[in-house]
């Protein structure tokens, strides 16, 4: 490929030009699609590199080290880390508090963000994209509130609504007394974050209805399609790839998510101590480095394992193998006319 | 390639170990007491948890008022030219702590800080803090302050026969209550429990009023140290053995003693004589002050810190927990054995006092101006001034001479408490042995039966200090 062919193809828009498949395929043989040779692409993806190398891979490598540590914030092991292996893993993973953690983890990301903030965001989404332009930009701005206030605000206002013997929920209730961050820690830090990070669901959800063909719609309100098979039939296959691309987002930060700390502070009793708030405690309140950087280690490989499952997800569900899947059901269907 | 490619690898990853393995080891500062001892541009840093118009207002007031405007005179009068800046904090302990080591950890930190004596153990071994004498040279010990200092105060910065810092006072713990609920109860008004049964029979008493929270003894993990300090530990000296033995090096482990102690909880918070729920509020002991100072509370168990800076009648230091009328409300008393003559060494009463005081940090820049700040606020002329906002049990004792007098609690803590008191030790496991006791607490609290909670404290301690160093039976 010669340098002169190069800014035609590099434009964005090339892909909606006649001409884009040609582009497309010729990318599938040649890597160097840009034309750029490996020098000087060298020196464009390089600062990006080194900004990974040293606030992502660095401090994973420092983590991997100082979990192999008996290593504190104070006393004689602050002074003189000795090397004990993998003990501080095997110790976390028999910790019934890591493991109980673990599991609230997996509560949380699981009923707040996987389906609270994605069905909230979608719903929101859906119902209100015909709505008129005012309650539309209303809502927005409230749910958006919500999203871009200070976690520490937020988690003031919310106990003041939640507080025991003023709060204004109690108030509203006439329930005086009823302490919801004590009897009901969970299911406070659920529905917290549920409030708190719809927002994001519903923006994306609502540009990603967007691009919904009106056209096909319509074919099928004609056909006799109701709401929800519409919704099923022809929004939801087309919608699906940013609700997976959604749905890894939000997993993601809700699985490191520090807030609960705010609201609860973990307990009571390690109830609604999420691994971000057990590693908070026993590194930097209990100040077992060694430990708090071998459990960080752990939260690290759960949050790649759940990047990967996504991503495969991503990957088997593109256009191409559905194209196929689709075509092998049509075959399928015409073996069975045809016996 | 492929080969030189494998090297270069292998090289990188070495190097990359040798490296962080430098870096993991604590940093060495050399002391040098004579550093800048001549300068005439001089800054320095104090820092506390203190703030204005929050936690112990009057103190961060003392400090921005009177021991910084002083001790710049002071120092020009000499020509030289000092700036001091008072870093202030108004948080909970254990978050005031991990902020100062993870400072000092780093080599940063206040020049002057507040510590608390407990913390020392764990300063010093992890040689975050230094002995006076390296840092500051012969001249710490030729302070005249000292010999008005009294050793068992001076104790509370003093670890391995080194001491290493000045002593701000000490403090003791009692029982408070409420007079007016006592009267509505048919309780004395000069009431002194002889026993724990005797506590458990007025809060009965107190139940009967509706709205009221008979008793208040610390429990549960989020109120710290607070549940180790006011309520544990006072209540273990009423068993008749300590938490730590100095001589054999052992930690109590599920003694009798502990059960008692975990089983009098459960008598309190199993049978709705105390609040359940209070002690697992993450702002737990601040409502426990709120509510007390609201008369929901009938019988408290606290420290001196409890009477002169949340219930003072003086709402500039006070704030919303002020009581106007707390001298003719608020009763006090001392904390009972468990049955009379239980207690540490056959006592009826028992109490438990700590301490902090002013640290140096080795890392300073300026030891020798650093020191004399230190002394500057530690002088008579300035624990006087402090008292005129806040009378405390100062660590001076000619201070105290005429100070306390003003004070009904502080001279009966000071003629009565002392002399019963225990001290925590300021051994480098203490703060996780305090974290296990706190944690034994909470399960009662939670509705756990005393025997588990006791055993659970037990494994938790072995983990903590090594099956070595655990007195079981």
């Amino acid at each position: 490929m010669t340098l002169t062919s190069k800014p035609a193809e590099a434009e964005p828009t090339a892909a909606a030009l006649p001409g884009a498949a040609d582009v497309v395929q010729r990318a599938r043989h040649d890597p160097d699609v840009a034309g750029l040779g490996r020098g000087r692409a060298t020196v464009f993806v390089a600062p990006a590199l080194v900004i990974v190398a040293v606030f992502l891979v660095f401090p994973a490598i420092w983590t991997l080290y100082l979990g192999l540590l008996d290593y504190s914030l104070t006393g004689a092991t602050a002074q003189d880390p000795s090397f004990v292996g993998s003990q501080n893993y095997t110790d976390a993973l028999s910790d019934p508090v890591f493991t109980k953690a673990l599991y609230l983890t997996l509560l949380y990301v699981g009923f707040s963000a996987v389906i609270g903030q994605n069905i909230l965001g979608f719903l929101l989404a859906w119902y209100f994209r015909t709505a008129p332009r005012a309650v539309r930009s209303t809502l927005n701005v409230l749910v958006l509130l919500a999203w871009i206030l200070p976690g520490s605000v937020v988690a003031f206002l919310w106990q003041a609504l939640l507080d025991r013997q003023n709060g204004s929920l109690n108030a509203l209730l006439h329930t005086t007394g009823t302490a919801w961050t004590i009897d009901h820690p969970m299911a406070v830090i659920v529905i917290f974050n549920i409030w708190r990070g719809a927002a994001f669901s519903m923006l994306l959800y609502a540009a990603a209805l967007n691009t919904v063909p009106t056209s096909h719609l319509e074919v099928a309100r004609m056909a006799g399609a109701r709401p929800w098979q519409q919704l099923r039939d022809i929004v939801l296959p087309t919608v699906r790839r940013h609700v997976l691309t959604n749905t890894l987002l939000i997993t993601l930060w809700t699985f490191n998510d520090f807030t609960p700390y705010l609201l609860t502070g973990g307990g009571p009793d390690h109830r609604s101590e999420t691994l971000p708030v057990y590693i908070y405690k026993t590194a930097i309140l209990g100040g077992h480095l060694g430990y708090g950087s071998a459990i960080s280690l752990l939260l690290l490989l759960a949050n790649l394992v759940i990047a990967v499952f996504y991503i495969r997800l991503l990957r088997g569900g593109d256009d191409e193998s559905a194209l196929r899947k689709a075509e092998r059901k049509a075959r399928r269907a015409e073996a069975a006319v045809a016996s | 390639m492929r080969r030189s490619r494998q090297v270069t690898t292998i090289v990188c990853c070495v190097a990359l170990s040798a490296l962080l393995a430098g870096c993991v080891a604590g940093k060495k500062t050399k002391s040098d007491p004579t550093k800048n001892a001549k300068a005439k541009d001089v800054s320095l840093t104090i820092n506390a948890n203190d703030v204005v118009g929050g936690k112990n207002a009057a103190e961060a007031n003392w400090i921005n008022s009177f021991v910084i405007p002083g001790f710049q005179k002071m120092e020009k009068a000499k020509g030289i030219n000092a700036t001091v800046k008072f870093n202030g904090a108004g948080v909970d302990d254990e978050q005031y702590k991990t902020k100062l080591e993870l400072n000092l950890k780093t080599g940063n930190g206040a020049d002057v800080f507040a510590a608390d004596g407990i913390w020392l153990g764990e300063l010093a071994s992890a040689g975050y803090v230094k002995p006076l004498d390296q840092v500051v040279g012969p001249s710490a010990a030729t302070w005249d302050g000292w010999s008005q200092i009294n050793k068992s105060v001076q104790q509370n910065l003093t670890y391995k026969d080194k001491l290493y810092g000045i002593p701000n006072g000490t403090d003791g713990r009692v029982i408070y209550f409420n007079k007016t609920l006592f009267g509505q109860a048919g309780l004395p008004a000069a009431w002194q429990p002889k026993s724990w049964a005797d506590i458990l029979s007025a809060g009965q008493a107190l139940k009967r009023i509706s709205g009221v929270n008979p008793i208040q003894i610390n429990a549960g993990t989020p109120m710290g140290e607070a549940t180790t300090a006011q309520g544990f530990l006072p209540l273990l000296a009423g068993t008749g053995k300590p938490l730590f033995d100095e001589a054999t090096g052992k930690w109590q482990g599920a003694s009798s003693g502990v059960k008692d102690v975990l089983n009098f909880y459960k008598q309190i918070y199993g049978a709705g004589l105390g609040d359940p729920k209070l002690q697992q509020d993450k702002a737990g002991r601040d409502e426990s002050f709120a509510n007390f100072s609201k008369g929901k509370i009938g019988i408290l168990i606290e420290g001196d810190y409890f009477w002169r800076s949340i219930i003072c009648p003086d709402k500039k230091t006070c704030n919303a927990t002020a009581m106007a009328n707390r001298n003719s409300v608020v009763g006090y008393a001392k904390i009972p054995a468990e049955k009379p003559g239980m207690g540490v060494k056959g006592q009826d009463f028992v109490s438990v006092s700590g301490g902090g005081g002013w640290m140096l940090n080795p890392g300073t820049k300026f030891p020798q101006q650093a020191w004399e700040l230190m002394t500057y606020m530690v002088s008579a002329e300035a624990q006087n001034e402090l008292a005129k906002a806040e009378i405390r049990i100062s660590p001076r004792d000619d201070v105290n001479a005429t100070t306390l007098a003003n004070d009904p609690l502080l001279s009966y803590i000071s003629k009565t408490i002392l002399p019963i008191t225990t001290y925590r030790p300021s051994d480098q496991n203490y703060n996780p042995v305090s974290v296990a006791i706190q944690q034994a607490t909470a399960d009662v609290v939670s509705g756990k039966s005393a025997s588990t909670a006791a055993n659970t404290y037990q494994s938790s301690l072995q983990k903590a200090v090594g099956d070595a160093h655990v007195e079981t039976g």
